[in-house]
């Protein structure tokens, strides 16, 4: 089974529930795809056995074959390819790997190049799998990376997946393919506003979905109230808490310093088991 | 010869718009005559690479040289494969900035003034 864990509004606690409850069951792996700014290690200290480069395809125009004939700009969604006079310019920044320009060329004057654009980490703790992406410096296309990512995913495995904040395209590449999506928020406007737009796309995904409420204590009932008038199950509550806040600022777990939260995140797991039968 | 300068309206009395790719319109003059068009730009609300596709316009109108408040790299780059010239820092009106360059008291710039997006709402900075 795969469970992603996503929030609209970033800050909520995805990274929290992802590592805590990896580390709450057994026979289990951590796929951490907030490539741009992955910090499930920092929690799991897991050791790196294996890094792998990812790459995506960059078009290269063969100058000789050209005839400038603007059909790779026209088949561009992303502007990345313009054709300027006895000139093309490829912008590799604003490329999305997608191969149209070389497939439409009537020349055949494109050949696509690779350019690395990050790499994936695969390592272990204990009996615990773990893997994430590493997007490099400057880099603004995370999806492929995101997508080898979940390539090392392991079908024998419990499989949790800590997405990135938002309700864009990283976050599909995310969430797609999950078998359920735990959705974490706290009582706030702003944690409210983002966890409706979450919720939109979820329902569009068809992916069954609950959620968490981190910093269950704070802010107001609006989103109680949300979530019972749109059937949105409340699968755990977690409070604001001096010791939670202490032990994530020393890159420790919860149900490491709290061992009576290991009970609550197994009942979390057990819940999204029924949720789904 | 035309010039093309970056507006806020669509006349020469209207202010030189600072951003380049998601400026409101070009307006390509003849800096002798003054006679000129403007072209609302079509590239405000691009996803991504406003930059290239404006530069692309701006380039494909033969022109020699373009007036604007800030380029990007890309524009920068689309530009300078056109062989525009391109020349930033500009305020005040359309007209101020045409007279100027009449008198050659304008220099090309070597290269990008601002950094990517920074024309994207909410970035940079509007004089508006």
């Amino acid at each position: 089974m795969i469970i992603s864990v996503a929030s609209g509004k970033g800050g909520t606690g995805k990274t929290t529930v992802s590592v805590n409850l990896a580390l709450s069951l057994t026979n289990v792996q951590l796929l951490d795809c907030d490539v741009e700014e992955p910090n499930a290690h920092l929690f799991i200290k897991p050791e790196i056995k294996n890094t792998v480069p990812v790459y995506i395809p960059i078009p290269q125009i063969d100058k000789e074959k050209c005839d400038f004939c603007g059909r790779c700009q026209e088949v561009c969604a992303y502007n990345a390819l313009v054709v300027i006079k006895d000139k093309v310019l490829v912008f590799p920044e604003l490329c999305h790997g997608c191969g149209s320009c070389t497939y439409f060329c009537p020349k055949e004057a494109i050949k696509e190049v690779d350019k690395e654009i990050g790499c994936v980490e695969i390592g272990e703790k204990d009996s615990l799998q773990f893997a994430h992406g590493q997007l490099n410096i400057g880099q603004a296309m995370s999806p492929p990376l995101i997508r080898t990512v979940k390539q090392y995913a392991n079908p024998s495995r419990t499989v949790i997946i800590d997405a990135p904040p938002g309700t864009s395209c990283p976050v599909i590449e995310s969430i797609k393919g999950s078998d359920f999506c735990i959705l974490v928020s706290e009582p706030t406007p702003f944690g409210l506003n983002d966890l409706k737009l979450a919720v939109e796309v979820l329902r569009k995904m068809k992916i069954p979905f609950g959620l968490v409420l981190n910093r269950a204590d704070i802010g107001d009932e609006k989103t109680d109230a949300y979530c019972q008038k749109e059937n949105v199950p409340i699968l755990m509550r977690i409070p604001f808490k001096k010791e939670i806040a202490s032990c994530y600022s020393r890159g420790e777990n919860i149900v490491g310093a709290l061992p009576e939260y290991k009970e609550k995140f197994e009942k979390l797991y057990k819940d999204i088991v029924r949720c789904r039968t | 010869m035309k010039i093309c300068v970056t507006a806020q309206g669509n006349n020469l009395e209207t202010k030189v718009d600072p951003r380049f790719g998601r400026c409101e319109f070009f307006i390509f003059v003849d800096p002798q005559t003054l006679e000129f068009e403007a072209v609302q730009n079509p590239n405000i609300a691009a996803m991504g690479g406003a930059g290239v596709q404006s530069g692309q316009l701006v380039a494909n109108k033969n022109v020699k040289a373009v007036l604007t408040g800030n380029v990007g790299p890309n524009a920068f780059s689309a530009l300078n494969a056109g062989g525009v010239e391109i020349i930033t820092g500009i305020s005040g009106s359309v007209k101020e900035a045409v007279e100027k360059y009449n008198k050659g008291e304008l220099k090309p710039t070597g290269g990008p003034s601002v950094g990517s997006k920074f024309g994207m709402p909410g970035k940079g900075q509007s004089d508006k």
